[in-house]
């Protein structure tokens, strides 16, 4: 079962890429049938645990599959669902349909490629989000990232090839960090126990020194925020974002940065909770340079879709403000905050995708008054742009109060240097909304608004996040367990090492 | 019965959700009656469940459903029903339906007839949520949903920038406030564990000793964001721009309710604010200051609206000094009427604005009332109660209840009431200036068109209520009628600091004799100064200092180009001056130093093969020369 | 039978190998250097003939066959790739070939 949810993705992109030749429309219906296949086997798995894990009999982990891959180094074929990645999964799965729809119209080239490359990140960050050996893990940190240099250098815009080798360089550097970490622990390891294993529980219980696990825990740690990203290493964002085609910015956004902040849930702190949390006041204050710095460099940008993405690194900020303060109320913040974020930023790069198809800028001094011109599609961004602003009664806020309740039991000054962001965030939604959609038309003519197919997947877009801002109970109920396993697990962890 | 009072904020919710799922695609008259009639019904509906809360009057609380249940954080979409909530409820409900019916025909041209009502019935669903929230969350949701409402319907004509200017700034401004107000709310789960408003209040009381510190921080907080919304000092410069909306938008919400909504926080959390007297004493200077000032801006503006705006601002100063001071029902008296009699004042003034073709600068105006009689009586009741003129009108009433109760609150008292003489003094100037010089003189400019019932209806309403909205309570010197603080006393109880306060018979007597000989004095001036005698007027004009000093007022005492010059400015600076990220410079510079790397060592491979040659020569003599000497 | 002393050979296989040196670095007509490489290659071989004669082994004869066989295998790819070379740049100059110039 849990293998089939990771295969039917890699098998899809195979198919995909050969139904090519069919015609056009081919490999696009046969992804969206791939993923919406992958999306019901996934949302069966969920109905058939939901209520299980409501009333915690069933334990954590809803399903599990331990298959032996290359015995000789102890590396296992090891993948685990519990709610924490069932929750990102279905976010991943989601916004692939999404993606696919919004790539519809916009991608004329190479389309069985394409659409190949967009199952096969999917299929990484999935693994990603199921993998419990950490060599399998890295494996799947790798996948998802080469495909995804294709879809931005093969399909982007202007300086693609620029930014794809930047985002390339920055992940896979960055990757490096992080298999050297492992290695390290994988050694330490076999020196104590004199097993070879990558397994991540086996792992777990390594007794390391103070200054090992620093160094290892910083490993990991610089690996995932740069993919979160986290300031000073958020700079292959804009630009990654920017030059991506409109699937490749909603996968980016919605689902890549996730595994970076999955990355610091799973690993980075139940794995070194000692190191995790002197290093903690670092990574909060990170988290809120994060949210204030990204959101003063939205507001100054001029390409409409950089906007959208420095919004990213101040979201993202939220997120690891509350990772650090890992008490239960930031943790459910973050997931949420993960969930809304997807949707809302997900949306925002897909109305920018749709302006350039009509105005061949992303330049939003070269807009100006679409209101008049496309008010279906200026309505909408109102919507995503507010959502984008936490207000309350969407998504978005759930996540930020979370967090920063959360945040403000163990460091309030971070909380309300973090609460900041929420007058920042107001400035650089309303000035997108002002540039772009108010203000007198420079032109009369109408432009065609938003057809019945991007209206369908906004609709969507706007009930779940409305939907996540009123009743987020399933969420919390789902995600719950999980994150109070990786609680225990850290707590163990530090239990023993004292 | 009581069971329907979810549905009082659900109708005009569902309302909005019809009109933006239909996104324009409705006809005019369908578009009139869901906007129009989801109000209309939850109006109706507000006054049974009202009905059967007074047959038996306890606080009744109804849970719809459980929002969040997170580690003990458990807010519900809850809502509660105590007479502070019931009073709010009434008049928000009501004075919207009001003002839904008047939008209907003064609307009528505009293009953007279905986003109006959209906008407006999330609003009034804001509003009502924000009044009945069980919870501080749900109150923050509906605080800032009133807000965003505020945002979009201020840059409602969205073509000139100009007014998205203005929305922003409002936004932006009382976001700020709201973002104390955050802070509050964590402060206070924090230590309290809950946000549900009366456990949280007992709580409170419990376990935080009057003037602790923890009280005041949570206080002054959520005071930050009372400030923000109600246009007090520091946060007032955003309400005169607001005024960029369509008139019927200023009326409803930067008049009647949702700028009120800082009272109300205060009312509903002044257990909280008790246990701070310094915050509490904080809110009575605030709001004797802000009146003053803003009553002084509002005397020499030109447009319309402007006038009314300040007038606004002055008048939830009145509130705030009654909070102040404890005077809890006093403020919420006020508030009340203040929503009738300013509600009008807008309405009137935009059918001033609209027949004359959208003009706003009252010196091209006069002589209106023979051509617009409706609108002149309309705004006179308004200009009566306003400036409280004794007796007649509602205004008096609250405001001498406020007065009152100011002077006896303590040592400071009769300063906070001398604010309050000399801020009716003005009041009543600035507002029979005003309609000195729009209704009467020669006339400057012909109105057109006419008015409907759907206009004159809600102006003749709100007119009896501005006259007649007082009597439900009156002073002893009057008959005695205490039914509002009665209603009120439960959920507000009199601090007994003015319960114990007794002034002599005889100096209630003089105190109330200047309360009520003031604004005539004032509307006295304004008539001697425009239409008896200007020259008094030129001449303080035309003198260097008088010029100086108008200038001065009418920009509102500086505040906006202080903070353009502190905050503004220095803000869009530092990010254009960064726009494009100074971080990023680090890593091209890692990419510049490989590159400059890069082209030294390419030097060496000039493709010579003797130059190869050359090199292996001399490398390999240099090793064997190391091997044997070294 | 008179031997000449070890120094003599090793110093003229120096001198042989210094003046090969010299002129592959200083002749430009690639034939030319090639000849140089072989002069080389020879002097390296002196060197072995005069150490294996000092101390009367095989081993330096030995050495200098596999010298000869692979000047020989040396001077067929030479001439092979100095043909390639004239046909393609017309020109036995080797700094015009500089086309792996970074």
């Amino acid at each position: 079962m849990l293998l089939w949810v990771f295969l039917i993705l890699l098998i899809g992109g195979v198919v995909v890429w050969a139904a090519e030749r069919l015609g056009d429309a081919w490999p696009r219906w046969v992804s969206l049938v791939v993923l919406a296949v992958d999306l019901a086997l996934v949302l069966t798995l969920w109905a058939d645990h939901y209520g299980a894990v409501v009333v915690a009999a069933r334990g954590t982990w809803f399903a599990d599959l331990n298959l032996p891959w290359i015995p000789p180094l102890g590396i296992r074929f090891h993948l685990g669902l519990d709610g924490l990645s069932l929750v990102l999964i279905l976010l991943t799965l989601g916004l692939g349909i999404v993606s696919v729809a919004a790539s519809w119209s916009e991608i004329t080239e190479r389309i069985g490629f394409f659409h190949f490359n967009l199952l096969w990140t999917l299929a990484g960050a999935v693994g990603v989000f199921l993998a419990l050996d950490l060599f399998l893990f890295f494996f799947f940190w790798e996948l998802m990232l080469v495909p995804m240099y294709f879809l931005i250098a093969v399909w982007g815009h202007e300086r693609r090839v620029y930014a794809a080798i930047k985002f390339f360089l920055f992940t896979q550097g960055s990757g490096l960090l992080m298999f050297v970490a492992i290695l390290a622990l994988y050694f330490i390891n076999y020196r104590q126990t004199g097993t070879l294993t990558f397994d991540y529980f086996a792992l777990s219980h390594t007794r390391l020194g103070s200054a090992t696990e620093m160094w290892i825990m910083l490993g990991f740690f610089i690996a995932f925020v740069v993919k979160l990203p986290a300031v000073p290493f958020h700079t292959w964002l804009p630009d990654a974002h920017t030059e991506a085609p409109t699937a490749g910015s909603v996968i980016l956004a919605g689902v890549l940065l996730k595994t970076g902040a999955y990355g610091l849930l799973r690993f980075a702190v139940p794995l070194f909770p000692a190191a995790a949390f002197r290093f903690a006041p670092v990574a909060m204050a990170l988290g809120v340079i994060g949210i204030l710095y990204g959101a003063v460099l939205a507001y100054a940008q001029n390409d409409m879709k950089r906007l959208v993405a420095y919004t990213s690194v101040s979201h993202l900020g939220f997120v690891l403000l509350g990772i650090y303060a890992w008490n239960e109320l930031a943790l459910q913040g973050v997931v949420v905050q993960m969930l809304a974020h997807g949707l809302s930023t997900g949306a925002l790069f897909i109305l920018v995708g749709a302006l350039q198809e009509r105005l061949h800028t992303r330049d939003m001094r070269q807009m100006g008054g679409l209101w008049a011109r496309m008010p279906r599609l200026a309505a909408i961004a109102m919507f995503f742009a507010i959502a984008s602003l936490g207000l309350p009664g969407l998504g978005n806020f759930v996540g930020e109060f979370l967090v920063l309740l959360g945040a403000f039991r163990h460091a309030a000054g971070f909380a309300i240097a973090g609460a900041v962001g929420l007058v920042t965030s107001t400035i650089y939604a309303l000035i997108l909304v002002q540039r772009a959609f108010h203000g007198e038309p420079r032109d009369a003519s109408p432009l065609p608004d938003f057809s019945a197919r991007h209206m369908t997947v906004m609709a969507a877009m706007i009930v779940t996040l409305v939907w996540l801002g009123f009743y987020p109970q399933p969420v919390f109920d789902t995600a719950g367990p999980g994150l109070g396993n990786l609680q225990q697990l850290a707590a163990g962890r530090s239990a023993a090492a004292r | 019965m009581l069971a329907l009072l979810a549905l009082v904020p659900a109708l005009p919710l569902a309302g909005f959700a019809i009109l933006f799922a239909s996104a324009g695609s409705l006809p005019r008259r369908w578009i009139a009656a869901i906007g129009i009639g989801s109000v209309g019904i939850s109006t109706i509906l507000a006054f049974i469940v009202s009905a059967a809360f007074l047959a038996a009057p306890r606080p009744y609380r109804e849970v719809v459903w459980r929002w969040i249940a997170v580690a003990g954080f458990n807010p519900d979409i809850g809502f509660y029903l105590d007479a502070l909530s019931l009073v709010m409820m009434l008049v928000v409900s009501f004075v919207s339906f009001l003002i839904h019916l008047y939008s209907a025909e003064f609307m009528a041209e505009d293009e953007g007839y279905s986003r109006y009502f959209a906008y407006m019935n999330l609003f009034v669903a804001s509003m009502l949520v924000l009044v009945l929230a069980d919870n501080l969350l749900l109150l923050y949701l509906g605080w800032e949903g009133v807000g965003l409402c505020s945002y979009l319907l201020i840059g409602f004509w969205y073509r000139d920038p100009a007014n998205g200017l203005a929305a922003r700034k409002a936004f932006v401004v009382t976001r700020t406030g709201d973002t104390a107000m955050t802070i509050g709310l964590l402060v206070l789960f924090t230590h309290l564990g809950t946000l549900q408003i009366q456990p949280l209040m007992q709580r409170a009381a419990a376990s935080w000793p009057a003037g602790s510190g923890l009280a005041i921080a949570a206080a002054g907080l959520l005071l930050g964001g009372a400030l923000g919304k109600s246009a007090q000092l520091p946060l007032q410069t955003w309400l005169p721009d607001a005024m960029a909306g369509p008139t019927p938008v200023s009326a409803l919400i930067h008049a009647a309710t949702m700028v009120t909504a800082g009272v109300y926080l205060i009312a509903r959390t002044h257990v909280l604010f008790e246990l701070a007297p310094p915050v509490q004493a904080a809110v009575a200077v605030i709001g004797a200051l802000t009146l003053l000032l803003a009553s002084f801006s509002a005397l020499n503006q030109t447009d319309l609206k402007r006038i009314l705006a300040y007038s606004t601002i002055s008048q939830i100063g009145y509130m705030f000094l009654a909070l102040g001071v404890g005077a809890w029902t006093a403020a919420i008296f006020h508030l009340m009427t203040h929503a009738f009699f300013k509600a009008l004042l807008f309405l009137a003034a935009g059918v001033v604005i609209q027949r004359l073709h959208e003009e706003h600068d009252i010196l091209l105006m006069g002589g209106l009332w023979r051509r617009l009689p409706l609108a002149f009586w309309s705004f006179l009741i308004g200009s009566a109660a306003l400036a409280a003129l004794p007796f007649i009108d509602a205004g008096f009433y609250s405001k001498d209840l406020i007065l009152w109760d100011a002077w006896n609150s303590g040592p400071y008292g009769p300063w906070f009431w001398a604010a309050g003489i000399v801020g009716a003094f003005v009041t009543a100037i600035y507002i029979f200036r005003a309609v000195f010089v729009v209704f009467f003189g020669p006339v400057k400019a012909e109105p057109a068109g006419h008015i409907g019932y759907q206009v004159a209806i809600p102006l003749m309403v709100l007119s009896a209520l501005a006259l007649g909205g007082g009597f439900v309570e009156l002073p002893g010197y009057l008959g005695d009628v205490p039914a509002f603080s009665g209603l009120l006393s439960a959920a507000l109880p009199v601090p007994p600091a003015l319960r114990a306060a007794t002034a002599a018979p005889s100096l209630e007597g003089v105190l109330v004799g200047i309360g009520a000989v003031v604004p005539v004095l004032g509307a006295a001036v304004a008539f001697v100064t425009v239409l008896h005698r200007p020259v008094f007027v030129t001449r303080l004009v035309e003198a260097s200092a008088g010029v100086a000093l108008q200038r001065f007022w009418a920009a509102g005492w500086g505040f906006d180009w202080f903070y353009d010059r502190t905050l503004t400015r220095p803000f869009v600076w530092l990010a254009r001056l960064n726009r494009a990220d100074i971080v990023d410079a680090f890593y091209t510079g890692i990419a510049w130093l490989s590159e400059a790397g890069y082209r030294l060592l390419s030097r060496s491979q000039t493709g010579q093969v003797r130059w190869y040659a050359a090199g292996i020569a001399f490398g390999s003599a240099t090793l064997v020369i190391l091997a044997v000497f070294a | 039978m008179s031997v000449v002393p070890m120094q003599y050979g090793l110093l003229l296989a120096a001198v042989l190998f210094a003046l090969g040196t010299l002129g592959v670095l200083m002749r430009r007509n690639i034939i030319f250097m090639l000849m140089s490489i072989e002069i080389m290659l020879n002097a390296a071989g002196l060197a072995f003939i005069a150490a294996g004669s000092r101390w009367g082994q095989a081993d330096g004869q030995i050495m200098f066959i596999l010298i000869l066989a692979l000047a020989a295998a040396e001077v067929s790819v030479g001439l092979a790739l100095i043909l390639q070379l004239y046909r393609r740049l017309a020109t036995l100059d080797a700094d015009v070939a500089s086309r792996m110039r970074g």
